[in-house]
Order: C-alpha cells, then structure tokens, then sequence
C-alpha cells in the first residue's frame, strides 16, 4: 500500500523542494528590480530638468575605484562559494573578508563623495531635481549594499565561531545571489548616472 | 500499478477543543503561529474586519449622498472617508482576504506540508496588519492631539501636488504613506512565498499542468504582486523625500512633475486590479466545476488567458489618464492594449459558461456566488470596454460611470467570489456546513442590494455627476438616482450581517461535514476537516487534474484521457 502511494516516477517529482531558497531569492530579486527601475526612469526623466544648479557635468566624478572593488567582490564571494562547496572553510573565510573589505570600500568611497558633494558641491537632496534623483538613486543602492554588507559581517562572525559548515554551501550560494544582484544593479546605476546623462 | 486505491480515510488524531485551554495560551499559539491554515485565517479575518470598517464608511457617504444639499458631514470630513473608504478596502480588506485564501489553499491543493516559507508567512502577515494599524492611527496622530480625529483626505492615488508640504499640512498623509509602504513589503513577502509554494513545494505527481485552476491563478497574482508592488513602493519612497527630506520629485514649482506620480501610481494600481480578481476568478473556476459536475472545460485555453491577462495588464496603466491628456500616440496605445484584455478575459467567461453548459448544476448558495460573479464580470467588462476608448473616456472619467464600473468589478465580481468561496470551503475550514437557508437570505439580499446600488450609480454618472463631490444641487437631477443606490447598501448590509451570523451559529452548531461534502475533486477535500497540522497523513499519487476523482471512480479515472 505505502509502497504503491509513493512509487513517483521521476519525472513526476516537481521542482525539488531544496531549491527553494534560490527560487524565493529570484522573486526577491524581481520585486527589488522594479523599485529600482520606476527610481531609474525617474532619473532619466528628469535628467537635465533642473532648472538650477549645480549640473551633474559640474560636480560628479566617475567613481572608477569603488566600481571596480565593488564589481571584484562578485569575483571574490564567487571564489569564497565555490571554496564552501568544496569544504575548505578557512579559504572560505578569507575570500568571504575579502568580500566584506570590498564593500566596505565602496561605502567608504560613496560616503566620501557624499561629503564632497555636500560640502564642497553644495549639492544636496533639496537643492534642485539633480540632487533629489541622484542621492535618492544612489542611495538606495548604497543602501542594499549596507544590507549587504550586515549579512556578509554576519556570515563572518558565525565563520569565525566555526559554525559554517560544507552543507551551508547552498543557503550562502543564495546570499551570493543577492550580492550579485546588488553588482548588477551598480552597472545600471553607473551607466545611468555618470555615463549616459552626465 | 495499484489501479483500485481505496479511498484513504483520513487519519483521526484527537484534537484538544480550543475551548478547554486557557485563553492566553490560546490567544499565544494563534500570535506565535507559523502554520499557513492559521495564517489564512487570520489574513482572512483582519480582510473582513477592514470591509466592515471601510463599509461603515462607505454607507456614511451613502448617507451623505441620498439626497441633495444635505449636510450630515462636512466636506472635510467627506474626504477623508473617500480617502479611507478606498484605502482601507483596496490595501486592507481585499488584499489580505484573497492572500487568506491563497494561504489556506495553496499548500492543501498541491499536497504540501505547509507554505515555502512559514516564518516569512507570519512576518507578511503582521507587517499587513501593522500597515493598517498606522493607516488608522493617522485618526489620532495626523494633526498631533490637538486636532484629533483627522485622516488623510488626499483620494486613494493621492495626486500630486496635494499630497505636497503645502497643500496637506501635517501629518495624515504620512500616515497614509507609511501605512501603505509597510502593507507592501508584507504583500512583496507574501506574493514572493505563493509562487516559491507553487514552484517547488508540489506533492508527488502534481505537475504544473495538474494544478488546480485557483493555484494557477494565485500563481498569476502573485507575479503580479513581484512586479506591481514595487512601483508603488518606490513612490511612496519618492514621496516620503519629498516630504520629509525636500525632495522635488512631485514639486513642480521646481522642475519636478505631477503627471508622473500619476504614471507610477498606475502602473501598480492597475496590475492591482488583476492581483484582486485573479484570485476571484480562480474561486469561480473551482466552484462552477463542482456544481456542474462537469471538469472544467478548456483547462489550457483557461491557463493560457490568465498568463496572457498578466502581461497586458502591465502595459494598460494609463488608461486611468486619458482626461489628464497626453499625445494622441499614447492614448491609442493605452485604448489599443485595454481593449485587448477583453479578449483573454471574455475567454474565461466563455469557459465558465461552457463548464456550465450540459452540466448537472446544483444552486448551492456557493455556487449562486459564483454564477451571479459570471454575468457581473460580463457587464463589468462591458463597461470596462466602454471606458476603454478615450473620447467616451473624456465624457465620464472621473464620473459616477467610472465608480458604478470598477465596483461592478470589485463588489459584483471580488466579493461575490469571496462569499463563494467563504460557503465553499468553510466545511473545510471549520468541519461543519453553514446553514443554506441563511446562505439563500444571505445571497439573495446582496443581489438586489448590489444591483440596486450598482446598476443605478451608472445613471447619474452618465448625467454628469463627478465622483468625489460631497454634495449636489437638487436641480441636477441626480437625487432619484442617488436615492435608490443608498437604499441599496442598506440591503447589502443586512446581507453581511447575515452572513457574520450563518457563519458563527454554524461554528457552534452547523451539520458536521465530512472530509468531503462537496462530492469534489482537488486534493484539500481529500484531507479531514479541519485538516490536521500536518496536513495530510498520506498523500496520494495525482495522475489527473482531478486526483479525487480519480480515487473515487477507479474503473473511470481522468489520467486515461488527460
Ligand atoms: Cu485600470
């Protein structure tokens, strides 16, 4: 009886239940996406609508430096995940830091550039349309990697008190996809902000 | 294989009487809860307590309206109801009523333990209520102490400037903002666990060509909810900037512009439309199939306009704008892409009809639910054409047309649906029947009230009376008409009441049901009523759309024609 119950041929099993933290990561990421895209298309139409200054031409640099850090820490927390698998925990520590560093950075250098702007720009949320879709754009991308980054601490500490094992392998690999979606959006938010309108 | 399966009789655990605990520890269990059955019904609940409150608002402006000149509430106050009215049914009454639903069901149709996700469930849950808590503490906090018993009073898609600094002082529209932003990161989490549930969660055999329809359409909505919500979110984010922050996004006195809060309010508030009625066409493709005992007819066809219903509906937003004026490029898109939505939506009228069609029906009171839902999403969606083209538009946007049109949809086709499926599965949910006769009263009471309030409110609309107003000049001629729509909520209100009453007498005293009363076919019935923690003892193989069935009739099952 339980036997003829439970004789599924194969093809009949659905989607494997153990995927599903990567599925619920993808929806996460699809509803992440079109906040970012309605504060992208406000962006792009306001751009050049400011009837003030400063102009974005005047005072944005191209932050070369912190894009590449942040874009290398989708290469390091690959390079971190890809150790996890393979059980080496140390190797994973050590690229999983190098992750965290690499945010940091970034943060550091979007602070950085903030103070400048503020101080020396005198450009602020309230100052024209420019400042109002620039820190609002910028910043909740500076946010998510804030999140980020308090995840990634997080993960480190529990790796440092020897609580991460092999088989968190697949739970880190769907932090990972966040991460890699946070890079993702910086393209978009690089592109749009300092190349195609500046 | 094992062709002539017996029936599993559900295995029988003997569960404690909630009343024979004490209430704090029952009231803990139901606070601490991570099971999705309990999680429907709370959704459920809270949904009914906010229809009730905003229906209370809805009949004060009834009241208001019945005849001309009359001053029973000022114009402030007439605003904010309109406000909260819309507000609260949209966000806090609909919403979590289907997400109940969709909690209860989802796991119970495909034969799983539980949801994807349990805690993210709760945590869904308790932002939405949280939500509503804020929205309905701007009665308290809005203006500060002083000036108590201020809400928003800004219209449910809050237009800009209105919403500005200048022109809403204090805080109800905050209130507004904030109730709303959390509601929707409950509503992301929620939308984002039924399509985890529906992906990876299914029992043996349940493949997605298996599922039963409302699943498929809870999946639909809950794509909807992945893409539509956040718009909404990031303007409630762009407004909070420009409020707290001083931003310009909406500030035109700055370069910024009014017109495009009105595009992303709409790009959410229109998918919004589909995430509430797909689940209620779901109900009706479960309920007609039973009572007609026919399966339902033209299953992929039936898939395929829900999936085709879910992409239109994100490229139809502005039709909500056609007064507010735009090139004549973008209002031929907008007629073009609305006017197609008819198509997979006639579909589905077309099947429900046809699952009817030759079949034996029985008019259960759920089944009058569903068919009485069939012929109003007939007229709705006629008058929804109508409006669909932008001339006619420019005649009765923003009239008493559009507001008789989308109740026609959220009453005449949302709450009809819910009321099925509260008679259908209540069985289910408690283990014992409502009472029929009350369920006829019930039904029929809400019929005439609904076509009296309904049907009529088209008229002064198409005599030129613009939604919104708080009241009217008797030359006008619009208080016949206004009139009788209000003396129509008094029968729908008798009908609620009836139902609150049919559904608490027969928890106490209703006929014990059965696993199965309905004689139906999806795997929740196949479970005992109500269905233990775990869900199911054994799950059966599901080789057809109709795994009961197919139990039930081993000589004749489904999977030989499928
Ligand atoms: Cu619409």
């Amino acid at each position: 009886m339980a036997a003829s119950t439970m004789a599924v041929p194969q093809a009949d099993v659905p989607l494997s239940a153990n995927l599903k933290g990567k599925v619920g990561m993808w929806c996460l990421i699809t509803a992440e996406s079109s906040i970012f895209l309605i504060f992208v298309v406000a962006y792009l139409y306001y751009a050049g609508k400011s009837i003030s200054g400063p102009t974005p031409a005047q005072v944005l640099d191209i932050p070369y430096f912190a894009s590449i850090c942040l874009f290398a820490s989708s290469g390091t927390i690959m390079l971190a995940e890809k150790a996890l698998h393979r059980g080496n925990v140390k190797r994973f520590g050590l690229f999983w830091f190098l992750t965290l560093a690499l945010g940091v950075i970034f943060l550091f250098k979007t602070g950085a550039e903030w103070y400048r702007l503020i101080y020396h720009e005198g450009l602020t949320i309230s100052t024209n349309l420019f400042g109002t879709t620039y820190y609002s754009l910028v910043g909740l991308h500076a946010f998510h990697v804030t999140v980020g980054a308090i995840g990634l601490t997080t993960i480190l500490l529990f790796t440092l008190f020897g609580a991460v094992k092999q088989e968190h392998a697949e739970r880190i690999s769907v932090f990972g996809m966040y991460w890699h979606f946070v890079d993702a959006i910086w393209v978009v938010v690089l592109s749009v902000v300092y190349f195609i309108t500046r | 294989m094992a062709e002539a399966q017996p029936i599993v009789p559900p295995l029988v655990i003997p569960q404690e009487r909630e009343g024979s605990r004490p209430f704090v520890q029952v009231l803990h269990d139901w606070i601490v809860t991570v099971d999705h059955k309990r999680l429907g019904i709370m959704y459920f609940s809270y949904g009914i307590l906010a229809l009730v409150i905003g229906g209370i608002e809805a009949s004060i402006m009834r009241a208001q309206l019945a005849v001309a000149n009359n001053n029973l509430v000022s114009p402030e106050v007439f605003n904010q109801l309109f406000t909260m009215h819309g507000t609260t049914m949209i966000f806090f009454a609909a919403m979590p009523i289907v997400f109940g639903i969709a909690n209860y069901l989802t796991p119970l149709m495909i034969g799983a333990r539980d949801m994807a996700f349990p805690r993210l469930n709760a945590w869904g849950f308790w932002m939405t209520a949280f939500g509503g808590i804020i929205l309905y503490f701007s009665f308290v906090g809005g203006f500060g102490l002083y000036g108590a018993g201020s809400a928003p009073d800004v219209g449910w898609f809050a237009y800009a400037p209105l919403t500005s600094p200048a022109f809403s002082v204090g805080h109800s529209t905050d209130y507004w903002t904030i109730g709303l932003l959390i509601s929707g990161f409950g509503s992301i989490a929620t939308g984002l666990n039924i399509m985890t549930t529906v992906l990876c969660m299914r029992g043996p055999g349940m493949k997605l060509n298996r599922m039963p329809m409302l699943v498929w359409l809870n999946s639909v909505m809950a794509f909807l909810i992945l893409v539509a919500i956040g718009p909404l979110t990031a303007a409630q984010l762009m407004l909070l900037i420009d409020r707290f922050l001083g931003g310009h996004f909406f500030d035109t006195q700055a370069g910024g512009s009014a017109v495009i809060w009105m595009h992303f309010f709409w790009i959410f508030g229109h998918p919004e439309v589909y995430i509430l009625v797909l689940p209620a066409f779901g109900i009706l493709s479960e309920v007609i199939p039973v009572f007609s005992r026919k399966p339902i007819f033209g299953y992929n066809i039936m898939v395929a306009a829900t999936v085709a219903i879910g992409f239109i509906s994100l490229s139809v937003w502005a039709h909500h704008m056609f007064t507010v004026g735009m090139t004549s490029y973008a209002n031929a898109f907008f007629v073009a892409s609305t006017s197609a939505i008819a198509v997979p939506t006639g579909i589905k009228i077309f099947n429900w009809v046809g699952t009817m069609w030759g079949g034996k029906i029985t008019f259960t009171t759920a089944m009058l639910f569903s068919v009485a839902a069939v012929a109003q999403m007939l007229i709705a969606g006629l008058t929804g054409i109508m409006l669909a083209a932008a001339p006619f538009d420019w005649q009765l946007g923003n009239s008493y047309f559009v507001i008789a049109h989308f109740h026609y949809v959220i009453l005449g086709v949302i709450v009809f649906g819910v009321f099925s499926a509260a008679y259908y599965w209540y069985p289910k949910v408690t283990g014992r029947m409502m009472s029929e006769t009350l369920g006829k009263w019930h039904f029929w009471l809400f019929l005439i009230g609904f076509h009296m309030t309904f049907d009529f409110m088209h008229i002064p609309g198409l005599l030129g009376m613009p939604r919104r107003i708080y009241t009217y000049e008797a030359s006008r001629g619009w208080q016949t008409w206004n009139t009788i729509v209000s003396i129509g909520v008094i029968f729908q209100a008798l009908a609620v009441l009836i139902w609150v009453f049919n559904a608490t007498k027969s928890y106490f005293r209703g006929k014990i049901a059965g696993s199965d009363p309905w004689d139906a076919w999806t795997l929740e019935w196949s479970t005992s009523s109500p269905p233990p923690d775990y869900n199911f003892a054994e799950l059966p193989v599901v080789r057809s759309r109709r795994p009961l069935w197919d139990l039930k009739h081993p000589e004749d099952p489904d999977w030989k024609y499928e």
